[in-house]
């Protein structure tokens, strides 16, 4: 195709992502700068149905007329990025000069929320994309294998997790997992433990969020890989099988080398989509043992007061974290390619 | 106290004013009301939908999430909504933003029905109309507390040893619940404790926090030694789940709203043994203190600054007549109303008895949002024994100043 032809033909697309991804993200940026105007404050008695306190309020005018001047704020520059509620530096430098060890300095880490939240994301990330691909392959060759008169029902069976909405299917395990629900009660009938609490424990939370990663995300690498196996050559499959291969033999050296480019294609989304995981800890009220770079956005926009450079710092930060963990598998993909046009 | 007078007043002015009472008699107008979701809000909402008609349009988008939306959606001019219904915290940053019109003209011309202590001023300018006050406070059942022999205990102390006799007693294991879900209200119990003991949150004259304190302290230990008497869940639990709980007879004594009174003792969702043996009575006091540790909380109707002026007489007027003696007396159990027309009836004992105590009302300052959500993010730790109350203050503190920073509150 001439260079022409293809810009016109990506224009559509390309302008649609200037405008809808590109520019949003520009202004996140700017938004990240900037602080908020220093707040002219005045004394006010304020009075009410429960009698009259002293009390301070904004002053008005004076805020107007800072506003006016300076509509975005005061220029901050990266130090929104460094402060203690994100990369935190003086606090890090203080933590290692003062620890005794790596455990301590971890701790004192730990105690800092970015670094909080940054630790279950990435544990979250990490643990959750390898099941959920050993697990949709293990469901696409299991329902390929099936029947045909079974594959269709146990296709939509399987593809139910993804069809229920996130926040719905956590409440859902929520329920199940409550001292009083049918998963919370049975366990503690089996270890005789009556308070065996998976709300409680932050192990227990961190396996139950994972857990249910696990079965929301599943379904959708099944699809993708049960689509592949379609294509997957018969000739090939059964001259193996005439080669006196195993089934498994056949599935490790045939069906697999076929699938690898799903496989990079399934890491993508998957390193995307659970790097801002946020419904389940929102759903399973898992915000006492768990956060996530998503939560800390969320928790900064909501509430009487709205922190939108913070929101913007850690937004921005999300970004930067998804481009580092795509960057091995984009660089691998590129040398494929090249590989493959020589 | 002005509270304590209330009940007199609203009695009196029932009798009297209903004739006072402005009609929606006017020339036109558009009503737009933004606010939260519960049953004594749709009443009033109701009430003003009634004007509707003649001109005047009256719709509201009543939404738990109304928190979240008030400022982007009263910024613009001309606002989204003419009015939004606000709480005590939720109306500050609405007059920091200069998003709400003071109604001092609106309340002469139109609001002589209206009692003084529903006027919320601020600086001498009328910027709200408060129509129902609410209180955490607490519960009791009755017939638990017979059993182990035991009065209705008036202080967190005397609560802690009434949980272990019913304990001992083997009746429950974990008989008492507060809504201690992380976030907003964890933080929320922390704040009514630490004013039980007599706190402050900031240094007088100032935005820096003041809360890392032997009192901070000792609200901390006392709402852990609560709460190992709470279920272990008890990090889960907001208004929902400890009404449920309630309700479902597996709690003897709660920390909970007064607007939960009337769900909870209606005959939906529980047992007649149940309903009938639950008493509501004052928050209790702490540490010696002199006043309930609890906060009061009113909620009332704001007029938006950037509409017509058209507009924001319609806007008054459809919502007084939301709060018109007849719509109080047909809705009279479903909050402690401040309006006229306001009969107090079992459901309101606990909120008045808690006003009555001299608890005091929720600090209205525009940097006690910051403090509430640092409050939310950092005691979850120390309640789980990970670390220490000193180290779960500092944290506050910290996290506090970081945000105040940015804020342009602290320098």
């Amino acid at each position: 195709m001439p260079h022409r032809t293809f810009l016109w033909f990506i224009l559509p697309s390309l302008l649609a992502m200037i405008l809808f991804i590109a520019l949003p993200i520009g202004s996140v940026l700017v938004q990240s700068l900037y602080v908020e105007h220093e707040q002219v404050l005045i004394e006010t008695e304020t009075c009410g149905p429960f009698g009259c306190t002293p009390s301070v309020s904004v002053d008005q005018n004076a805020t107007r007329a800072l506003r006016e001047a300076q509509p975005l704020g005061r220029f901050n520059g990266l130090r929104t990025y460094t402060d203690r509620n994100h990369l935190a530096f003086a606090e890090v430098a203080a933590a290692w000069s003062g620890s005794d060890g790596w455990v301590d300095f971890g701790g004192r880490l730990m105690n800092l929320p970015f670094y909080k939240a940054l630790a279950f994301t990435l544990a979250y990330t990490f643990i959750v994309t390898p099941f959920v691909i050993i697990l949709g392959l293990a469901i696409a060759l299991a329902v390929n294998g099936l029947p045909r008169m079974l594959k269709g029902p146990t296709i939509f069976v399987s593809l139910l997790p993804m069809i229920v909405t996130p926040l719905v299917g956590s409440l859902i395990l929520f329920w199940m997992i409550d001292a009083d629900g049918i998963i919370g009660a049975t366990l503690q009938r089996l270890t005789g433990n009556s308070d065996l609490s998976l709300k409680a424990s932050p192990a227990l939370t961190w396996l139950t969020l994972f857990l249910y990663g696990i079965w929301s995300s599943s379904p959708f690498a099944f699809i993708v890989f049960y689509a592949g196996l379609q294509t997957v050559p018969g000739e090939t499959l059964e001259a193996a099988q005439i080669d006196g291969a195993t089934r498994w033999q056949r599935v490790r050296y045939v069906t697999i080398p076929y699938m690898a480019p799903l496989v990079v294609f399934i890491l993508l989304i998957q390193l995307m989509d659970n790097f801002r995981v946020f419904e389940a800890i929102v759903g399973l009220s898992a915000q006492a043992n768990a956060s996530s770079l998503s939560i800390l956005i969320y928790s900064d926009l909501r509430g009487d007061v709205a922190q939108f450079g913070s929101a913007a710092a850690t937004s921005m930060m999300t970004i930067i974290g998804v481009a580092i963990l795509l960057t091995p598998v984009l660089i691998r993909t590129w040398r494929d390619f090249n590989r493959k046009r020589v | 106290m002005t509270f304590m007078r209330l009940s007199g007043l609203t009695l009196a002015a029932a009798l009297t004013s209903t004739a006072a009472w402005a009609n929606c008699d006017l020339p036109g107008g558009n009503v737009n009301i933004l606010g939260n979701d519960f049953a004594a809000i749709n009443a009033v909402v109701d009430g003003a939908r009634a004007c509707a008609g003649n001109g005047m349009s009256v719709s509201a988008n009543l939404t738990i999430e109304h928190r979240d939306i008030q400022v982007a959606a009263l910024t613009p001019n001309p606002a989204e909504y003419t009015s939004a219904i606000v709480a005590n915290s939720s109306i500050v940053p609405l007059i920091n933003g200069g998003l709400i019109r003071p109604l001092d003209d609106l309340v002469a011309a139109n609001g002589q029905g209206l009692n003084q202590n529903q006027l919320i001023t601020i600086d001498g300018q009328v910027m709200a109309v408060a129509f129902m006050a609410n209180a955490q406070h607490l519960y009791y059942r009755s017939d638990i507390l017979a059993q182990v022999g035991r009065d209705v205990p008036t202080t967190y102390e005397e609560v802690l040893s009434t949980a272990q006799a019913i304990r001992d007693a083997g009746i429950m294991e974990y008989p008492y619940a507060m809504n201690s879900k992380v976030g907003w209200n964890l933080a929320e119990e922390f704040v009514n404790m630490y004013l039980g003991y007599g706190g402050t949150f900031f240094e007088p004259g100032s935005a820096m926090p003041s809360i890392n304190n032997e009192t901070g302290v000792a609200a901390l230990e006392m709402m852990a030694a609560l709460n190992a008497y709470a279920n272990p869940d008890f990090l889960t639990f907001d208004s929902n789940a400890t009404a449920a709980l309630w309700e479902s007879g597996q709690l003897a004594l709660a920390t909970m709203w007064g607007s939960r009174a009337a769900p909870i003792l209606d005959d939906e969702g529980s047992t007649a043994e149940i309903t009938g043996a639950t008493g509501l009575a004052a928050a209790p006091t702490v540490g010696g203190g002199g006043i309930p540790a609890s906060t009061l909380w009113w909620d009332g109707f704001t007029i938006a600054a950037n509409i017509t002026d058209q507009d924001a007489e319609a806007t008054f007027v459809a919502l007084l007549n939301g709060l018109s003696p007849d719509t109080i007396m047909a809705n009279n159990d479903l909050a402690v109303w401040l309006a006229p027309g306001y009969t107090p009836g079992a459901t309101a004992q606990g909120v008045f008895a808690t006003a009555n105590a001299g608890a005091r009302p929720y600090p209205m300052l525009p940097y006690m949002g910051l403090m509430h959500t640092a409050l939310g993010d950092n005691l979850s730790e120390f309640l789980q024994g990970q670390e220490s109350a000193q180290q779960a203050l500092a944290d506050v503190e910290a996290a506090y100043i970081t945000a105040a920073r940015a804020q342009g509150f602290v320098n």
